[in-house]
């Protein structure tokens, strides 16, 4: 007698139910272990590491710990002035026995020969730094007391509020402080934030240049995608699959390639400015100067990211069906008006899902802007090159690209909300 | 028979693990490294069987610094400048040289007598003066440029400028462009007021600079035209005017006299054959032949005798070289402690004016 | 696209001019590239066209360029040209050995990216997968994330881990950035696919291994193989991660090719850049045909 109100059971007597769920789990399990070796792979190779560099941002060991090269062995330094600033509260006038304090750790760190690095430590937040450590440490073994008075005959700048601010601030190696510097603020004597001096700021002026230039692009790619996506869209299949070669051919060419192309083109020596010389448009003095510049940058640039405006913006062309636009001139409307108000509507998420791309890419292009950009045309992203390889500040480098790298996420979230990652197109 | 066949096979042995030493030199591309592979590189691994790698960098200390840092170094000896050189010793990234493996002269004298003043330090022995000079290109350049003032008027010569990436020779220039005579160059820089006034004067020609980071890059920017003048390490121009017979003229008012030095990194995968490339690239012979690749002098006095003609065979290099009686009037030789000191927080504020 | 028969004056004057401005955006997409092939033949050190050349002389044009590439870096690059001079260039020139680390990493790395993003991709078209959308965002951002912050974290990442210098760590890391692209490929040819093949076949009494070879793969084959061309020429053409993380002697085609631009700009780097121009034209061509097969193989025909 069947109970009806007993659940369900498959065959061999297990619950429905139960037996849909794990059947259920084993299919999403095999989904997972699927993406898994490739999940585990990127973890490691990609957003491990760049975690570890985001760490950096925050993380300078610097002022306390020195890590010798050889043997990396690691040795705690400035243990004395460090005390002392745990001991007095922030603000406290610099006493005599934190100028003990620092004379001691000077000596100590002449004998592990630091006093450069952690001089760099302390230079990053306030410049000048660095040459008063090296020199101090040169001379700390035979300073006698007072030392107040020796340390300030050496220079009188030891009294500085701002540098023992500076140090304090460093006595933790953990700091938000260079993300301060990566936006052109600082900590003045008594700890509150200020802007830097005028002519330090670089870093909020170089992160609007990258906005600006990117919107510019960004609209360049439109405008100049907008007319031959929509040509491509209404031409019989035959014609446009082969003006489809235009714009993937220079998809599928080396970035170098491209890069050299324009450099080729532009410089005052190059084609262009060659042929309006000849054709008597140009002076030979008065040649354009197109290239290591700004102009450069943009020409390049638009001319590199214009296929991933076209191609979105085709894809939501090809199936706009001409017999709406047919139907609003039939009913009177201008060939102007038909367009405004029935075609474009249409193309916005083309629009915008090419928009997006265009801008996220721009906003972290390295390669072109470094070759093409000369001085004014240079990115965030060659910014962040210069401190890793060049001035070797890495804390700030990563800070920059910690800023960066939020904005890009948040631009890609909104991509992923608004047109969906599965939607990509590559051609 | 056997014997020998066992003799040869041991042999081969020993060649191959012989060969199979290395030693990694990083320098600054171009034309120099090539007269560095041409007068140390071939003889070296010639006479010790040790082959030598060569890899250049716009300015090698910068990634020295880097890997050492990153504890990861792939370079055995780099080739810096002077405060350079002192900025990475104290710092404690450089392994320190003892200069009792450099040969005498020829005649006996020590090698701590034979380098000329500075030119050994505790982690770094020189092998070649060199300056930083500007050149023009005789075909864009109408009249004749004489000092370094005229570098900086685009009024009486136009075109554009080329100029070295980085605060270093370029702020000492701009006084010495602005009438500051050589002697007090560095004093005035020491005040607020005289980095000031440097920049001051780049600001006046600032739209009209072509940015090199590379060495080889203002001979390319004259020959191409891109720029009419151009600052660059001489013997770059020699290479180009004398050797590829471009038209270039240098103008020593004003030039900035400096050492290059070799270090070996901390950590140097190859310390050993570091230190015997040192040695051996730094004798009195090496250096002589070396001048005759490009125009740099020796660091050694016993090598001036024997600098003669430039690899073309007609060539007397003496004329050619920074340390020439006629080449050294207003001549500023570099500060080392000053850079050392100083170079982070100019080059600072290079960037932050570069930028704006 | 045809103008109707009615169409007003000013509207014949605005589509022509519509064409002709279509026509000048073709051209500013296309002349970069092609402007470099006749250049490269240039006789003379310049990159402009000479008087002779546009008179079609021939002796403005030559090959010498290319000659450079095979005799730069090479021991005795004036010896008769016999196979020793061949096995010279083989072993030292300085663009053949770029192009041969190129050829490898590039090689490697697809081999990774294909395996590892095709068998994601997998996973991730399976309706039951969870987490769909977070896991293919992370397995996508290599492609979004700014190319010098990935080579940052690498830099440190090998320095601290020993993988600098080497090949696995290069190889490594062009996997990483091939990898959204095989995962895009892939999947967009997953969208389409009929699961009442698999299906039917299980139904025919296959096992799932058979059903995945004889039936799954072959289907979805030309978007593995697009996949996998778009992974090679990412590897192909990157230089960022090359310059932070790969040794000094490490040197492959795009970073000699950086270095050129950089310091002096030579016709030769033109000549590569021919040679990569025609590569990547018969990588395009291959693409679209595979994408052609795809279509008729899924029953998508053109309309």
């Amino acid at each position: 007698m069947a109970d009806i109100s007993a659940p369900l059971t498959t065959a061999d007597g297990k619950p429905l139910k139960a037996a849909l769920a794990s059947a259920q789990a084993r299919a999403r399990r095999r989904a997972f272990f699927l993406v898994l070796p490739l999940l585990a792979f990127v973890l490691l190779t990609f957003v491990a590491p760049i975690a570890q560099m985001l760490h950096r941002s925050v993380h300078n060991p610097g002022f306390t710990t020195h890590t010798d090269i050889g043997s990396g062995e690691k040795t705690p330094i400035m243990v004395n002035l460090r005390a002392w600033f745990k001991e007095n509260p922030p603000g406290t006038e610099p006493d005599e026995a934190a100028y003990e304090a620092l004379v001691k750790d000077l000596v100590v760190l002449r004998e592990l020969k630091a006093p450069g690095s952690v001089g760099t430590r302390i230079n990053y937040e306030r410049a000048g730094s660095r040459s008063m450590f090296t020199k101090a440490a040169r001379r700390a073994e035979k300073l006698e007391p007072p030392y107040k008075e020796a340390m300030l005959d050496l220079d009188e700048d030891w009294a500085d509020p701002e540098l023992w601010q500076v140090m304090r601030g460093a006595s933790s190696a953990y700091t938000f402080n260079f993300y301060l510097a990566a936006l052109d603020l600082a900590r003045d004597a008594d700890g509150s934030i200020v802007s830097v001096d005028e002519n330090r700021q670089v870093y909020v002026k170089l992160f609007t240049r990258t906005l600006l230039l990117s919107l510019l692009i960004t609209f360049l790619c439109f405008l100049l995608a907008y007319p031959i996506a929509h040509l491509l869209a209404t031409l019989p299949l035959r014609h446009s699959n082969l003006l489809m070669i235009f714009v993937l051919l220079p998809f599928w060419t080396s970035l170098l390639v491209r890069t050299t192309s324009w450099i080729v083109l532009l410089q005052s020596q190059g084609v262009v400015n060659d042929t309006l010389v000849a054709t008597g448009i140009l002076d030979d003095d008065s040649r354009i100067q197109m290239i290591y510049n700004q102009t450069g940058t943009i020409i390049a640039m638009t001319h590199i990211l214009l296929p991933f405006m076209v191609l979105p913006l085709y894809s939501v062309m090809r199936p706009i069906n001409p017999s709406y636009v047919r139907a609003a001139r039939s009913l009177g409307a201008t060939s102007w008006t038909a367009f405004r108000r029935i075609y474009f509507p249409q193309t916005v998420p083309g629009i915008g899902a090419g928009a997006l791309l265009v801008f996220i890419l721009a906003v972290g292009y390295y390669i072109t802007p470094a070759l093409v950009g000369g001085a004014n045309g240079q990115l965030i992203s060659n910014l962040i090159a210069f401190h890793m390889t060049k001035s070797l500040n890495w804390s700030l480098a990563a800070a920059l690209a910690a800023i960066l790298l939020g904005g890009i996420l948040v631009l890609y979230w909104l991509y992923d909300r608004l047109v969906g990652i599965d939607n990509l197109k590559l051609g | 028979m056997k014997k020998t066949l066992v003799l040869t096979t041991a042999l081969t042995g020993l060649a191959f693990a012989a060969s199979a030493q290395e030693v990694t030199v990083m320098s600054w591309g171009g034309a120099y490294t090539k007269s560095q592979v041409e007068a140390y590189h071939k003889p070296f691994t010639a006479e010790f069987g040790i082959s030598v790698n060569s890899v250049d960098a716009d300015n090698p200390a910068t990634p020295i610094k880097a890997q050492v840092e990153a504890g990861n170094v792939t370079v055995d000896v780099a080739d810096v400048e002077f405060s350079d050189a002192v900025r990475l010793c104290d710092e404690g990234l450089l392994e320190e040289i003892d200069h009792s493996i450099l040969p005498p002269a020829p005649d006996g004298t020590p090698a701590t007598e034979d380098f000329i003043e500075g030119a050994l330090q505790d982690c770094a022995v020189a092998n070649i003066v060199w300056s930083t000079v500007y050149a023009y290109n005789t075909n864009s350049v109408e009249g004749t440029p004489m000092t370094m003032a005229d570098f900086f008027d685009t009024e009486k010569f136009p075109g554009k400028r080329g100029l070295r990436k980085s605060a270093k020779a370029t702020l000492e220039m701009a006084l010495m462009g602005d009438g500051v005579p050589a002697s007090e160059v560095y004093d005035l820089l020491e005040t607020d007021e005289g980095v000031d006034r440097a920049f001051a004067k780049l600001d006046t020609i600032k739209d009209d600079i072509v940015w090199w980071e590379a060495g080889a890059q203002p001979p390319q920017l004259l020959a191409d035209g891109e720029v009419a003048m151009s600052t660059a390490y001489n013997g770059r121009i020699f290479n180009a005017a004398v050797g590829e017979g471009q038209p270039f003229e240098i103008v020593w008012d004003g030039q900035i006299l400096d050492f290059d030095l070799f270090v070996i990194p901390k950590g140097a995968p190859h310390k050993e054959e570091a230190l015997k490339f040192i040695a051996f690239a730094t004798d009195t012979q090496r250096l002589a032949d070396q001048a005759s690749w490009i125009s740099y002098g020796p660091a050694r006095k016993s090598s001036g005798a024997l600098v003669g003609l430039y690899s073309d065979g007609k060539t007397e290099m003496a004329p050619h070289m920074p340390t020439a009686a006629e080449n050294l009037t207003n001549a500023l030789v570099n500060n080392f402690e000053f850079w050392v000191d100083r170079d982070a927080e100019l080059n600072e504020r290079f960037n932050a004016w570069l930028a704006n | 696209m045809a103008l109707p028969n009615h169409a007003s004056t000013l509207e014949r004057i605005w589509h022509y001019t519509y064409l002709v401005i279509c026509g000048l955006i073709f051209l500013f997409l296309i002349a970069p590239i092609l402007v470099v092939i006749p250049l490269s033949f240039n006789a003379e050190p310049y990159f402009t066209f000479t008087e002779k050349m546009l008179a079609l002389d021939p002796t403005g044009y030559s090959t010498r360029w290319y000659d450079l590439l095979l005799t730069f870096g090479m021991d005795n690059p004036d010896a008769p040209r016999d196979g020793s001079w061949w096995a010279d260039a083989w072993a030292n020139a300085a663009w053949i050995n770029a192009a041969k680390n190129s050829v490898i990493i590039g090689f490697f790395s697809t081999i990774l990216a294909t395996f590892l993003g095709t068998l994601a991709a997998l996973g991730l078209s399976r309706p039951e997968m969870p987490f769909r959308r977070a896991i293919m965002a992370i397995l996508i951002s290599p492609m979004i994330v700014p190319i010098i912050i990935t080579a940052t974290g690498l830099f440190f990442f090998y320095s601290m881990t020993g993988l600098a210098n080497s090949y696995v760590g290069i190889i490594m890391a062009h996997a990483t950035l091939g990898i959204p692209f095989v995962i895009i490929t892939v999947t967009a040819t997953l969208v389409g696919f009929d699961h009442s093949l698999t299906r039917a076949a299980a139904s025919l009494g296959a096992n799932p291994t058979t059903t995945f070879f004889k039936i799954t793969m072959p289907l979805i084959l030309p978007g593995v193989i697009s996949g996998a061309l778009f992974a090679f020429v990412t590897s192909f053409d990157e230089v960022v991660v090359v310059l932070f993380v790969a040794a000094h002697d490490q040197q492959t085609i795009p970073r000699q090719m950086w270095n050129g631009i950089r310091e002096q700009i030579s016709p030769a780097i033109l000549s590569v850049a021919t040679i990569l121009v025609l590569i990547s034209i018969a990588l395009l061509t291959t693409v679209e045909l595979l994408r052609r097969r795809s279509e008729r193989l899924r029953g998508v025909s053109p309309q």
